[in-house]
């Protein structure tokens, strides 16, 4: 292990000390060539696949691993690992010596951002395009157990062309191996996946298993099988990009979790992104400096929701005029639309923000925007950051798409993500929260921790139409029946009577109340009864 | 909304008899204003409004409320049953019509006297007569008022045309008796133009109007624009309140006034002043009104007509004048004379008048834009400024209505004084959400033929004769900006590494006191060095350093610095992790992109992207029904008008245009199923 900073090739401190062993030769050979190799070594290593290869990966409108990580880390923070780590393998001339490189197709290491500890790997495409060998794995292996130890994240840049072919198995078992590191990682420390280049078979199940995938456009691609193999298959046409690029992923399978313009685009994101997160499962959520006043009144949302009850607003409009400076790192902010999540902080701390969106399909719950929920409320959960829910949800989406896909199925892992949560939970209804919905959206009943209600919210089973036509089938007078339901429940008042929502408050006042549950909150415990683990409907 | 209360000394005779309540028949900034006097006056106010406008200002404002209709403006601000029923269900017992609206509908006064309501306003002889352009001329022409000359009577057709016009004199204007807004209007320079014009304007009068009536009279080449107010009580009494100079115009609209005007002599505005009166008596004017003259380089002015109404720019004249002009218009109405006499009328100070609009001004000087207010915040805490407006933060600015967003007016003892205060004042305006004008606005007060007081109608094709482009920076203000932009940055970054509460695995933020940077503004890239020492910082470019120093408050929307010993007000409008910051730096908005010196280094591997341009195609972004189909080809369309809704789980949902731009193709009409992504209409 030694202390390196990234890049700066040749190493002048390296050099000069080369030099006066030089002039030390005549006294002890074996001595002297020992240095001189490590010093060789060193700078093989720092030049990966060598020039021309760095050349091409540059042509691409890619970084290389180490500009990746020098940008990612802070400056003279990377401490690498594994510099001399090499293939074993003899097969196929690969054990010949120009086909070893020291530290082989990866760069590992552990270093900050921000000042904070992280744990990276970086993957090489300019040695053996990226491939993972035995060696490769347990380099990545023995990064990640010591993330797990230490407590601090993983962050793994990828770049890779899938198994390192020569060696068959033992890749396969290298790919496994960190499978396993992925799955018992989980929950423990963040673990992020930003993908830069391929990622391609059994490869892209370690991004699949962590718990953010940003991929960089144009650039990355991840898919089970390539075009050449989904042609001689299913004899579709079908290119890379339409079949795994970022756009994919990012709107039509939800796989990934944002797209970034380039290299340096995401790589400058990510460092901002990794501020929200805490460092392991044993760390609260981060608190930072904040400028924005926690008690700052937002007078735009007094008028936000609209008097009709069938008109679209736009929810982000109150998730960012709620937050501190507006800021919101949302995730998949372009797939499953109808419902918004993301990371953002209030009087300075972390929290997970979880919309509906009225603007995309009146903001339902469909099968996509449930399990996009769920996913990101068990998130917040593991990692103790506390979850404000804005509920306008007019119920789960009808029709046999949804019920043929599994909406129950589906529905339920959302449900049962907000009710096993024991963070803070603070719930807004600022309109409709009909049904099942109602009760899935971090409701009093999945023990919420503050409920409120704007004077706009309606609680009730369904809307005023439905509803008098149910009640009061074949009858007359549905007009005036209608009118009596909505006075009876197209207000806060039913739900607010029975202790469902804590307080009817005045939206302007939203970011105050929120700030101020935040710090009472922060002393928060809960646990839930002994299990192995729990079974969420898959 | 915040009147001057230094310039106002008109006071309120509590003892007198008044209103108990009036209505406002209007909406927006005017609405508000006059609420505000009579709150003042101790009426009480009773708002109508449509049914978008339900949560407005004026709505909130007022001491009742009634909704007259559905969004257009003929089915509530211009409906006059329902407003007639408004005043029956709230027993108010007089109107304030505002400006535009139903402020000049001979008809809607006559309505009200039928019923027994004051109009507060003149009564409609005087609106019908200075409604018609022939009419009016001809009793200012009695009245001995300077009119433009030209044929009196209408003309019959072109050969009467060209002789009238030869006896005038060339250039000459056509234009509709019944006109307004530059429709049916032609200059001639010649016989032959003059033939054509004729026949031309002649079709558009008849079209746009229903009246094919011409005149025509003598143009007057780069004129000015300025205005006499005046108020006349129902006793025969008439008072001129000085003028107000609107020559900066955009397609005949006013965009900054100013009262009083820095080029008329004592003289010129006692002859104007006295011939407005005497306008103003000849049609037994009452309550407050505005007489607009073409003055010419030479300082003759001659009668373009009178408004009768408070005009939007009445603020300056206030500020000079100290009366509050709404206060007199109700006094008038309940049948007061005038409280003062002419030598009581002063010009103390100057006052400036800056439209804020909803619009871009990079685009024709202006096409309206619309949305909503996400941060708004008026530079009320600066002294002698008055800002005039109908909205808050979380307003919509729709297309339903005028997109004006505000009237910013400031006050000093000079001129000087005045155009300082507004720099201050625009550069402290806080409006997101919308695209604005401020960039066009802020421009114009420093412009060096503006300031001079070289102005004319013509000013900004004249000034701008390539369209409006923004602030051209120098090469110290471009110094400025990119220090700004670098220290912002470091700023940022220094605060990113600052973690507070109890730290399991101790933080190590990298020591650092100097920056390199590289800054990129308009496709040309800066090496910065930066040095910091506590809240100031030291940015050398080129060698030239530049000293920054305030408080950086990253949450606060405005960013009071000082530059190189100057006191500046920048916006932060942008600032991402990849290193974008958007500032607004002396009213334009300026992109700019801060990296590292090593990410800047690495940027050049970087792939070049072409944008994908979607804003000219609209997809249905779910499946539902269409339920309507608001354009059609050809239409022009502003940035975020709506272009169709599609109603999915009973909710309608509006589909707007991202861009301004002609309607080619409609490709879904109203009932038609949609699925997503399936394309609604194209735009050219």
């Amino acid at each position: 292990m030694a202390t390196y900073t990234v890049g700066q090739i040749p190493y002048a401190g390296a050099l000069t000390r080369s030099k006066v062993l030089q002039n030390a030769r005549c006294y002890s050979v074996s001595h002297l060539s020992v240095q001189e190799r490590i010093e060789q070594k060193r700078k093989a290593a720092l030049t990966g696949g060598g020039q021309l290869r760095i050349a091409a990966q540059h042509k691409r409108g890619k970084l290389t691993a180490r500009e990746r990580l020098e940008l990612l880390l802070d400056p003279d923070s990377f401490v690498e690992y594994d510099m001399f780590v090499e293939h074993r393998c003899s097969d196929f001339g690969m054990e010949a010596d120009h086909n070893k490189y020291p530290g082989d197709s990866v760069v590992t290491g552990q270093g900050r951002i921000n000042g904070r500890l992280v744990y990276v790997f970086s993957q090489d495409f300019t040695v053996f395009g990226g491939s993972l060998s035995g060696a490769h794995a347990q380099k990545i292996c023995k990064i990640m157990d010591q993330a797990m130890m230490v407590g601090a994240p993983v962050i793994g840049l990828n770049d890779s062309g899938g198994a390192r072919i020569q060696e068959g198995v033992e890749s396969l078992a290298g790919y496994a191996d960190i499978f396993l590191r992925n799955v018992m990682a989980s929950g423990v420390v963040p673990q992020i996946s930003l993908i830069m280049g391929p990622c391609a078979g059994g490869a892209v199940y370690s991004p699949a298993l962590t718990d953010f995938t940003f991929m960089v456009k144009d650039t990355s691609y991840l898919f089970i099988t390539g075009p050449d193999v989904v042609k001689s298959v299913t004899n579709e046409d079908v290119t890379q990009e339409e079949l795994g690029g970022a756009k994919t992923h990012t709107t039509v399978s939800g796989v990934a979790h944002r797209a970034f313009e380039n290299d340096i685009d995401a790589l400058l994101n990510l460092r901002n992104f990794f501020n929200f997160l805490p460092l392991s499962n044993k760390d609260p959520a981060p608190v930072t400096e904040c400028h924005d006043p926690r008690d700052r009144l937002v007078p735009g949302l007094d008028t936000i929701v609209p008097f009709e009850s069938t008109k679209a607003y736009d929810m982000l409009d109150i998730v960012h005029g709620v937050l501190d400076e507006r800021e919101f790192f949302e995730i998949m902010p372009n797939y499953a639309k109808n419902i918004v999540v993301g990371f953002a902080r209030m009087n300075g701390r972390t929290v997970g923000i979880v919309g509906n969106q009225p603007k995309v399909a009146s903001g339902c719950l469909d099968i996509n925007s449930s399990v996009k929920g769920a996913r990101f409320v068990r998130f917040c959960d593991a990692f103790n950051i506390p979850i404000i829910t804005f509920v306008d949800v007019p119920g789960f989406l009808p029709g046999t798409a949804q019920e043929y896909g599994g909406i129950i199925r589906h529905g339920a892992k959302l449900l049962y993500a907000f009710a096993e949560a024991t963070v803070p939970k603070i719930t807004v209804i600022t309109r409709k929260a009909y049904g099942g919905a109602y009760d899935v959206m971090s409701s009093k009943h999945l023990r919420g921790d503050v409920n409120y209600a704007w004077p706009s919210a309606e609680v009730a089973v369904m809307g005023a139409k439905g509803a008098v036509q149910i009640i009061f089938r074949g009858k007359e007078n549905q007009a005036e029946a209608e009118a009596e339901y909505v006075e009876k429940f197209a207000n806060p008042f039913p739900a607010a009577v029975r202790g469902f929502v804590d307080d009817i408050i005045q939206p302007s006042t939203t970011r105050k109340r929120i700030c101020r549950d935040l710090e009472v909150l922060a002393s928060k415990k809960q646990t839930n009864p002994w299990k192995k683990h729990a079974n969420i409907p898959l | 909304m915040q009147l001057l209360s230094v310039s106002l000394y008109d006071r309120i005779q509590m003892r007198s008899w008044t209103f108990d309540k009036i209505l406002i028949a209007n909406r927006g900034e005017i609405a508000c204003r006059v609420i505000k006097t009579c709150k003042k006056m101790g009426i009480k106010t009773v708002a109508v409004h449509s049914d978008v406008d339900s949560s407005a200002v004026h709505v909130k404002m007022a001491d009742e409320a009634v909704c007259v209709g559905p969004a257009p403006t003929n089915k509530s601000y211009l409906n006059m049953d329902a407003i007639m029923n408004a005043i029956k269900q709230t027993g108010a017992q007089a109107v304030h019509p505002g400006y535009g609206f139903l402020s000049e509908n001979k008809e809607f006064a006559k309505r009200l006297a039928a019923e027994g309501v004051s109009f507060i306003g003149p009564d409609t002889h005087a609106i019908q007569a200075m409604g018609d352009k022939i009419e009016s001329k001809l009793i200012a022409k009695a009245a001995k008022v300077n009119t433009i000359p030209g044929y009196d009577g209408v003309v019959k057709d072109a050969e009467e045309a060209v002789k009238i016009a030869g006896e005038i004199g060339y250039p000459v204007m056509i234009k509709a008796s019944a006109g307004g807004g530059g429709k049916g209007m032609r200059i001639a320079w010649n016989d032959e133009e003059t033939r054509e014009g004729f026949r031309f304007s002649s079709q558009e009068a008849a079209s746009s109007f229903g009246d094919d009536r011409l005149l025509i009279e003598k143009f007057i080449d780069n004129p000015r624009h300025i205005e006499i107010q005046v108020l006349a009580d129902k006793h025969g009494n008439a008072l001129w309140l000085n003028e107000r100079e609107c020559s900066i115009q955009r397609r005949n609209q006013k965009v900054v006034e100013e009262a009083p005007s820095t080029f008329l002599d004592p003289d010129t505005r006692r002859a104007m002043g006295e011939q407005a009166v005497s306008l103003a008596k000849a049609v037994k004017y009452s309550s407050a009104g505005t007489v607009e003259f073409l003055v010419d380089s030479k300082k003759n002015f001659y009668f373009l007509e009178m408004n009768t109404r408070l005009q939007v720019e009445h603020p300056i004249t206030e500020c000079i004048t100290g009366l509050d002009l709404v206060q007199q218009m109700i006094r008038i109405a309940m049948g007061y004379k005038l409280q003062h006499k002419q030598s009581d009328i002063p010009i103390n100070g100057w006052a400036i008048e800056s439209r804020v609009y909803a619009e871009d001004p990079y685009k024709s000087f202006g096409l309206p834009s619309i949305g909503r207010l996400s941060q708004y915040q008026e530079p009320l805490d600066l002294h002698n400024v008055r800002v005039d407006s109908g909205i808050e933060e979380g307003s919509d600015i729709s297309i339903y209505y005028d997109p004006m967003i505000s009237k910013l007016v400031t006050y000093g003892k000079t001129r000087e004084e005045a155009l300082k205060k507004m720099e201050e004042a625009l550069d402290n305006y806080v409006i997101r959400g919308v695209t604005h004008n401020i960039p066009l606005l802020r421009e114009i007060i420093v412009h060096p033929r503006f300031v001079s007081g070289d102005i004319s109608t013509k000013f900004l094709p004249e000034v701008y004769p390539d369209g409006f482009k923004g602030h051209m920076l120098t090469a110290g203000e471009r110094r400025e900006l990119l220090a700004t932009a670098a220290a912002l940055y470091v700023a940022a970054q220094l605060r990113s590494q600052k973690f507070l509460g109890d730290l399991r695995v101790s933080v190590v933020p990298a020591e650092s006191r100097q920056w390199e940077l590289c800054v990129e503004l308009d496709k040309g890239l800066h090496m910065l060095g930066v040095s910091r020492s506590g809240n100031n910082y030291t940015v050398e470019i080129d060698g030239e350093k530049v000293e920054v120093s305030g408080e950086w408050n990253l949450a606060s929307a405005l960013l009071p610095l000082t530059i190189n010993g100057k006191h500046r007000t920048l916006q932060c409008l942008l600032r991402t992790a990849a290193g974008e910051i958007t500032l607004q730096y002396l009213g334009t908005s300026f992109k700019l992109r801060v990296l590292s010196k090593l990410a800047a280094s690495l940027s050049k591997h970087m792939p070049e992207k072409v944008p994908e341009d979607t804003s000219s195609i609209l997809r249905s972004p779910m499946p539902g029904s269409v339920v309507a189909v608001s354009v059609k080809p050809g239409d022009n369309v502003a940035e975020g008008q709506e272009i169709c809704v599609i109603e999915a789980m009973k909710m309608q949902n509006s589909m707007t245009a991202a861009k301004a731009a002609k309607v080619k193709s409609v490709h879904c009409k109203a009932g038609d199923t949609v699925g997503e992504g399936d394309l609604l209409v194209e735009l050219e």
